[in-house]
Order: structure tokens, then sequence, then C-alpha cells
């Protein structure tokens, strides 16, 4: 009906692309790696981590007492769920988690496309006072936890917040560092690291492959 | 990327999922103690009102606000546009206040598209009514709310019964309920639908009563004091007898059907006092939804607006 | 080409060598004195232009001009108009009674005359209001405009519709006592109050009152009706829909003295431009469907519409540059006009370069009662000649025009054919492309 006008679309391709980027100049874009990808972590390597991370969890906490566990959408999600249920078995009692999307306290808003927003879940009766614990996949840049401290402090006021990834690769540009990490990754910025998981990806495994075209 | 939210028509199945997906998220902001996002934080949004809509320009308020956007209200009446004063040079003013969205609403179709298309502004523009074309945001939240009572829209009936041939409510409901997969039928007196209507992806109908047995909701349409006296129906009461919405026709809606008005209502005319104020009348709720869509089109419409602009970092995904 | 420093000079004689008259095969032209001349008379210094590949038309006549003085001087005068009309190859110019004041008696008549022929680019013809102030309720003194030195043979209430049927007849029984014609702009007042674009699929999309082809279909049935009744010169100014054109074959069917035109734009432009809701394209009557396009192009063909008129209608830019509710009505057309016919008519097929010059001149002429052009171009014929170059090529920029408005909506899009020369009464006013 509209033959002159333009039509145009709010979605993009690019939109789903992982949650963390990396602003980068073209001429660090033009550094190409050669290496073929590989799987640093399989399932059971995931699997062992997680567990070892729950139990480090519940030492660190001296039990699962006020503990809540928030995934940052949307690998975190399911990887608290798992730690979860991990330190439910050890404890033999419920340990709440949930899910806290932190797109709109991103500070790249401007200069990326739209991001459609994913559910944010608090369980039980919120975090005021609670000992939040919050867990995501890749911790790179150290953006992604600046904006969750700052949604987390919107949703109410946490007796304390820890951090919990299944991967460091390095690269902070901020003060941020975690409390439980899964594995540390040395990485180029010329490299890519994919968390697949079965929840979300059908497979579990972390995998490091050489940037495409300038991805890093 | 797109920049403006001008017509229903601009938003593909995707593009209204999207949308309607981000608003729920964002519904949800109305149950929390800090009712505040930083999202939108040092931009800023003008409400360009050339009419008066004080219920249209509160609820984009309240969505900018809450996204912590700078506001400011431009209102025709009492301003240097009430003066005779071109939508140009209006335009050039916002541009130079560094405006990053114009919220519009004007007396003349396509007012919105002018602003957009004309180069005066770099800002995103949201149709926010204009004249007699469309009302975009106003269908969304419609959109919106039906979901959330009927779940998803494709298949289901929606009738929009009144004065088709001046609304842009209905315009821009029709389309973008068809774009939802909704089956629409408009109901009006044949005065009151416009020529080519046949072109819409909608059903006609002259007469209400067939048209409610089946539907799943049914969205009723003000009729204007103005057209009552240029012959459009014979008089205000043969017109509520043959298309409004009373108690009886009320009664033979199926027991899930939802009753919608955009507002304001002209109550014992298009409808009936008891079928607005029944349960199963969601024209408050509408109020309430229509921040949350409107908080996701600005949300939608401002985010990565820099990446397109000179002199910003490349973003790599 | 010889350059010559007097090319201007009415005492000048131009050779216009191989020439294509009509289209035909290439022969030779000579204009001196204000007249064709024998080309074996050509005298040694005779201005020689190379007529390789280009058409020689009768000077081109317009109907239907509005070139707002007085009282919009700021839009157009009759200066910058007739330079726009002789840049566009016409040599006569019908300049519409809509001006302020409006020109409804012999004063102003004459005044705009006089305007034209001290100005010199083309002969303006004024046309002269059918109702006083064009208010449609008494008869302007259309007597008087007949036989003031203006001679006018054209009028017109053009912009608005001599809506009362009674005086409608009355007017075209009054002008045949001096052989005049009333020009209808057909539009049923009621069914157009507001209207802003045609009524269609178009105007229900974009919430804009419609314009509905019956407004202007009743007018022009009941107008032919009287015309037919009191045996009077009726002349349909911008038909613009399919139906208008079977209503006038019908009416010239019944041997009425009926007449019409189209304008360029409704023959190439439709109202799908609108959803720009750029007022470039806001027009009265407004542009309509592309059915309607087609019907007008086959009428003009089989001569149902006798001519093409511009209705060039300036209107400076802040009357445009705005929302389209508020924007004037009307398009530029006399330098683009030619073009146009040629694109939609010419290069389709349709019309041939003789029967082009028919619709432009020879027939425009006649219905305007301009005794001295349309003509045939042979010896002895007062020398109007428009030379166009039929194979060129260009891009239409609104910034190069002789107009002193720019709201022209063929900006941006490639037409064919330009005018080389126009000479008027043999002095050359457009030469090597330039204005004189």
């Amino acid at each position: 009906m509209y033959g002159i006008r333009e039509k145009t679309s709010f979605n993009d391709p690019s939109r789903e692309a992982e949650k963390e980027v990396r602003l980068v100049s073209s001429a660090e874009r033009s550094v190409k790696t050669t290496t073929a990808s590989r799987v640093v972590l399989d399932a059971t390597d995931i699997t062992r981590a997680l567990t070892r991370i729950a139990h480090e969890i519940l030492e660190r906490n001296k039990g699962p007492d006020d503990v809540i566990l928030l995934g940052i959408p949307r690998r975190g999600v399911p990887l608290a769920h798992r730690m979860a249920k991990v330190m439910a078995k050890v404890e033999g009692t419920e340990v709440p988690s949930g899910s806290l999307d932190v797109t709109m306290y991103r500070d790249d808003l401007r200069l990326r496309p739209a991001r459609t927003l994913e559910p944010t879940d608090i369980p039980g009766h919120g975090v005021d006072g609670a000992l939040v614990v919050l867990v995501d996949d890749v911790l790179f840049s150290g953006r992604t936890v600046r904006a969750a401290l700052d949604a987390l402090g919107d949703l109410g006021r946490p007796r304390g917040v820890q951090l919990a990834v299944l991967v460091d690769r390095g690269h902070r540009e901020l003060p941020i560092r975690a409390d439980f990490v899964g594995k540390n990754l040395p990485t180029s910025l010329a490299e890519r690291v994919t968390v697949t998981l079965a929840e979300t990806d059908a497979v579990d495994a972390v995998v490091i492959s050489p940037a495409e075209g300038g991805i890093s | 990327m797109r920049r403006h939210l001008l017509s229903s028509a601009d938003l593909t199945r995707d593009d209204a999922l999207q949308v309607l997906d981000t608003a729920e998220e964002l519904r949800s902001l109305a149950d929390r103690p800090i009712k505040k996002l930083p999202t939108l934080r040092g931009r800023t949004v003008v409400n360009l009102f050339f009419e008066d809509s004080t219920r249209t320009r509160i609820s984009f308020e309240a969505a900018a606000k809450r996204l912590s956007a700078d506001v400011i209200n431009f209102s025709a009446k009492g301003s240097s546009v009430s003066k005779g004063e071109s939508l140009k040079d209006t335009a050039l003013t916002l541009e130079a206040m560094g405006a990053d969205a114009v919220v519009i609403r004007h007396g003349s179709s396509g007012a919105p598209h002018r602003l957009a298309t004309s180069g005066w502004v770099r800002s995103s523009v949201v149709n926010a009514g204009d004249g007699t074309h469309e009302h975009p945001t106003q269908a969304l939240l419609d959109a919106f709310t039906l979901r959330r009572h009927l779940g998803d829209l494709a298949g289901r009936r929606i009738t929009i019964v009144g004065d088709v041939l001046h609304s842009r409510v209905a315009r821009s409901n029709a389309l973008l309920l068809a774009t939802l997969g909704a089956e629409v039928t408009l109901v009006a007196p044949p005065t009151l639908l416009p020529v080519g209507v046949s072109a819409w992806p909608v059903q006609t109908s002259y007469d209400l009563d067939s048209a409610l047995d089946k539907c799943d909701a049914v969205m009723m349409l003000r009729v204007q004091h103005e057209r009552m006296n240029a012959a459009f129906f014979p008089s205000a009461r043969e017109y509520s007898r043959r298309y409004g919405l009373d108690d009886r026709r009320f009664d033979r809606l199926p027991d899930h059907a939802i009753v919608m008005h955009p507002g304001p209502m002209n109550r014992g005319m298009e409808i009936s006092a008891t079928v607005a104020d029944s349960t199963r009348s969601v024209i408050v709720e509408q109020v309430t939804n229509g921040v949350a869509v409107r908080m996701a089109v600005l949300y939608l419409l401002l985010s990565g607006s820099d990446a397109a602009r000179p002199g910003t970092e490349e973003a790599v995904l | 080409m010889t350059t010559h420093t007097y090319l201007g000079s009415p005492e000048r004689t131009y050779l216009l060598r191989g020439v294509s008259v009509l289209g035909g095969e290439p022969r030779d032209l000579l204009l001196g004195a204000g007249q064709l001349l024998d080309p074996a008379d050509a005298p040694g210094d005779a201005v020689t232009v190379d007529g390789d590949g280009l058409v020689a038309l009768p000077g081109l006549v317009d109907l239907h001009t509005h070139l707002r003085e007085p009282g919009r001087e700021d839009a157009e005068t009759v200066h910058t108009g007739s330079r726009a009309a002789a840049a566009g190859g016409f040599t006569a110019v019908h300049a519409m009674a809509n001006t302020d004041p409006v020109a409804d008696t012999a004063g102003v008549v004459e005044q705009v005359y006089n305007l034209g022929r001290d100005a010199g680019y083309c002969d303006v013809r004024p046309v002269g209001a059918v109702t006083v102030g064009l208010g449609g309720q008494r008869l302007a003194e259309l007597g008087a405009m007949a036989h003031s030195a203006a001679r006018v043979r054209v009028f017109s209430d053009d912009g608005s519709c001599v809506s009362d049927a009674v005086l409608m007849r009355r007017a075209l029984e009054y002008v045949k006592a001096f052989d005049g014609v009333i020009a209808q702009h057909s539009q049923e007042p009621r069914l157009t109050e507001s209207a802003q674009m045609n009524e269609g699929v178009m105007s229900g999309v974009l919430g804009l009152t419609g314009w509905p082809a019956v407004a202007e279909e009743a007018i022009i049935a009941r107008d032919c009706l009287l015309a037919g009744h009191v045996g009077s010169r009726l002349h349909v100014c911008h038909v613009s829909t399919a139906g208008s054109v079977e209503l006038i074959r019908w009416a010239k069917g019944k041997g009425w003295a009926v007449t019409a035109e189209v304008t360029p734009h409704h023959l190439l432009l439709t109202d799908e431009l609108v959803a720009t809701y750029d007022p470039l394209y806001k027009v009265n009557p407004p542009l309509r469907t592309a059915e309607d396009v087609a019907a007008l192009r086959t009428g003009l063909a089989d001569g149902t519409i006798d001519c093409v008129a511009t209705d060039h209608a300036p209107h400076p830019t802040e009357d445009k540059e705005c929302e389209w509710g508020a924007a004037a009505m009307g398009m530029l057309g006399l330098e683009t006009a030619l073009s146009v016919v040629q694109h939609t008519m010419v290069d389709t097929g349709l019309l041939d370069w003789a029967e082009v010059a028919d619709r432009m001149s020879v027939r425009p002429a006649a219905i305007g009662r301009v005794l001295t052009q349309g003509q045939p171009l042979q010896v002895g014929a007062a020398a109007h000649v428009t030379l166009v170059d039929p194979s060129a090529v260009r891009t239409v920029e609104a910034t190069e025009s002789q107009s002193l408005s720019r709201n022209n909506p063929y900006r941006g899009l490639e037409l064919p054919g330009r005018v080389v020369a126009t000479f008027l009464r043999g002095r050359a006013t457009v030469l090597d492309g330039k204005l004189q």
C-alpha cells in the first residue's frame, strides 16, 4: 500500500549478537588470526567447574542462607539455575535463582541497535538484605557486570554482591573482578569466546575461534 | 536501523512483536520501588503538540521520564506556533535545542512524515496522532492490551466500530492488527467508511449485530461532535441505536470478549455507561499499558541512534 | 551556429537550415520581418541556425497560465512568467484571472496585456473572470473586457467553479455576442469541501480528505448539457479523470461546441506521489490514478481532449515548505510541458510531432481565438516557431528556471527534449537554448 515509503525495520541481524561487545577501531579489527576454532571446555569440564563454584559459594558464605543466584541473560541464567541445583543437593534446601536483565543499564545503548529485553525474574522476597551472586558465562570488559550492579541497585539493597563466571577471558576495562571463576582463559582481542549451553544451544561447550571479519 | 515511527504500516510483524515484547518487560517496572531506568539519560524528548491531547502527552511524558530522558513540552497553545510560526521554523528551533526525539501531534495528516523527511531535524520522529491519518502508538498499546487478554493475536477476531473515515486510531489499528495476523472487521455506517477501504486488509460491515457473535474483542471509536451535523448520519440517537454498544449488544458478546475504547468516551452515545464500567472493559488498563508501550517505542527508536552518525566509534559485534 | 551580437534583434533574418517541420523531411525555414519567407530569398547576412535533428513546431500556445501579477509578484510576474513561457517554447500564454485584484474589469486585463507586451517574450492574452471577484454571484463585465485593448475571448473563474447553473448558462449565452468561450474549472464545491487529494485508495490510507472524480464529472456533464442547450462554446479546463474524458467524448459526439484541455502533470504523475506528503504534489484538480492517466493520454491522442495546457501555478517556497494541509495547490509547468508531452505522448507512440503541434499550438490558438498563432509553417504566416531537439535528455533541476517560484514536481526526473529556439514574430526569444 505504501509503494513509495521506505521500508526499514527495527530488526537488525546483529541484534542477537552476544551481549558483551567491544568497540574497536578499524586498525584493531584488521588484526587477524588464522588459528582454527578449538573447544576449551566440554560438557564434563563445564559441569565440574559449576559444581566447584557452587561449593565455593557455599564455603565463602558459610552456607546457603540469604543467597540468591541471579543469572545475567541469556546464558548466565541457566548457569545460575544449574548451580542453585547443585547447592540445593549439597545442602538439602532450596537455593533461589532467577535472572536479571541489564539491557536498559548498558553504557553502549547509543552506539548499538536496540536489543530485545530479557526477563528479570527475582525469586523469593526480593534482593533486600540478600547475598546476591551474579552469574554470567564470560567475564570480558566488565561493562555488563557494571550494568548489572546498577540494575540491582534499582531493585533493592542487597547485603552483599558477588560475581561468578564460567570463563574469565581478561581484557578488563573497569575495576571489576570475579569472586568465582570456572576457568581463566587468556585470549587475544582478535579471538572470540563462545559459550553454548544445552538449555539454549543444545550442547555444552566453550569454544575459542578466530574473529571472522573483525568480530571480537 | 529505523529512526521514526510514523505509521503502523511501517512496522513488520517482527518489529511489532519486538515493541510488544519489550513493553511487556517494561510494564513490570510499575511494580518496582524505583520506577525509573537510566536508559535515555542525557537524551532529550520533545513533546510537540499542535493539538490538545492531555492524555497522550502525559503518557509520552511519563514514558520518557521513566527512561530518564529530559522532556520538553512544546504546546502550540500560547507559543509562537499559535502566532503563525511555520512547522519548519518550529522544527528548526527543536533541532537547535538538540532534541533526540520529537513526539508530534498535529491536526494535519502527514505532518510527522513531513517533519521526518524534510531534513529540518535529525531527531527521531514519533507520530502521536496526525489529522485523520494515524496514531501508531495507540494501535501498539491496543495490540498490547489485546495480547495480555487474548494471547497470540493470530486468527483472533477484532471488531472496530464507528467513524473509521476520520479515525486515526482505526487506521493504525487495522494495519497493525492485520500485520499481527488478527481478523479485523470494521463496522460503520457507509458514510463513515473511506472510499477505497476494500483495499485494506480487513472485512467491513454495516451491521454491528452480525459482527458481534464471534468476536474476541470489540473496539468502539469516539464519535466526534462535529460529524453529527454534517449529514454522516441522521441523528445521534439513530447512530447510537444502530452502532452503539449498548447493554443488549454487550450481552451477546462471547464471554471472553473484551471491550476497548481509545477515549475519551461519549457515554450513552457509542458506548453505554454499564458497558464502559463493566469488568470486561479494559479501557483504564489501556491507559496504563500506554506508558509501557511508549517507553518501548522510545527505547527502540533511540538506541543506537549515534552509531549512524559520523564521528562516533564504530560498533563492531 | 553563427553567433551574432544582435541575435535578439527583430530586424534579423534567420535561416533555419534543415529543420524537420512537424517531424517531416528536413527543409529550410526563413524568418524575416515577422513572417515566414521563401528560403530561396535568404539574404547573405541571415543568421543561420543548424537545424540538424531539430523539429520545428508552430510556437506553442498555452490556454492556462497563472502569471500572478497583479497581487502575488513574489510568486511570479508577467515578466518572469513570460520568460519561463518562452524558455518552454511558448509564443502565447493565457493569463488566468485569479489575480489580486481579480481580472474582472477592462482595466485589469489591459494592465496585464500591456505588461505582457512590454516584456515581449510572448503574447500574453489575459483571461477575464466570469463573475465579479470570482465570487460566483454576478457576471463580470465580460463585454467590456472583450472590447478592451486586451480583446479578451477566454473567460474563466479558474480556481473556483462557476457552480451556479443559472449563472453558468447566462455566461455561456452572453459571450456568444463576441465569440467568447467560458473555460470552466469543473469542481462541484460541496463535494470538495476541504479536499486535499484524489478520493480513492490513497486518500483512505493517507487520511486526507478526498476530492472525488464525480465532483469534476458532475459539473462537466451539466456544463456540456448547458452548452448544447444554448449553443455556446464551452472549454473544460484541466480534465483529470477517465470519466471526464468519456463525458467530453459523448458531448463532442452530439456535435456540441465543447473543447477540453489536459495538463502535463495529469499526463504523467499519479496520486501515489502524495504518500510522500510533499506539497510539491498538491494541485487542483488533484493527481489521479494510473487508470486516469492512461485515459487522459488516450483522450489526447484521439482528439477528445483538444489540447495540453500547463496550469503553470507558481507558489513561493513558504507556501510549499509546510505540512500538506496548509500548502498551496499548484505546480510549475511552462518550462517542462513539451518534455512531459514528448515523454508521455511522443516517445510512447501516441502522438507524432504534427499532432503535438495540433494539441499545443493549433487547437489552443483556435479555442482562444489567438489569430496569428497556431498557423501552418508556410510562407506568409506569422513567424512563431519553436525548435525542439527531441534527442536531448535532461535531469530537471528546480533551480534552473526562469520562474520566480521553484514548485517543480519533476525535479530530479530525467525528461527528454530541449527547446533550442523560440521565435516570436520572427524575433528570437530563445536561441541556442538560451533566453535572449
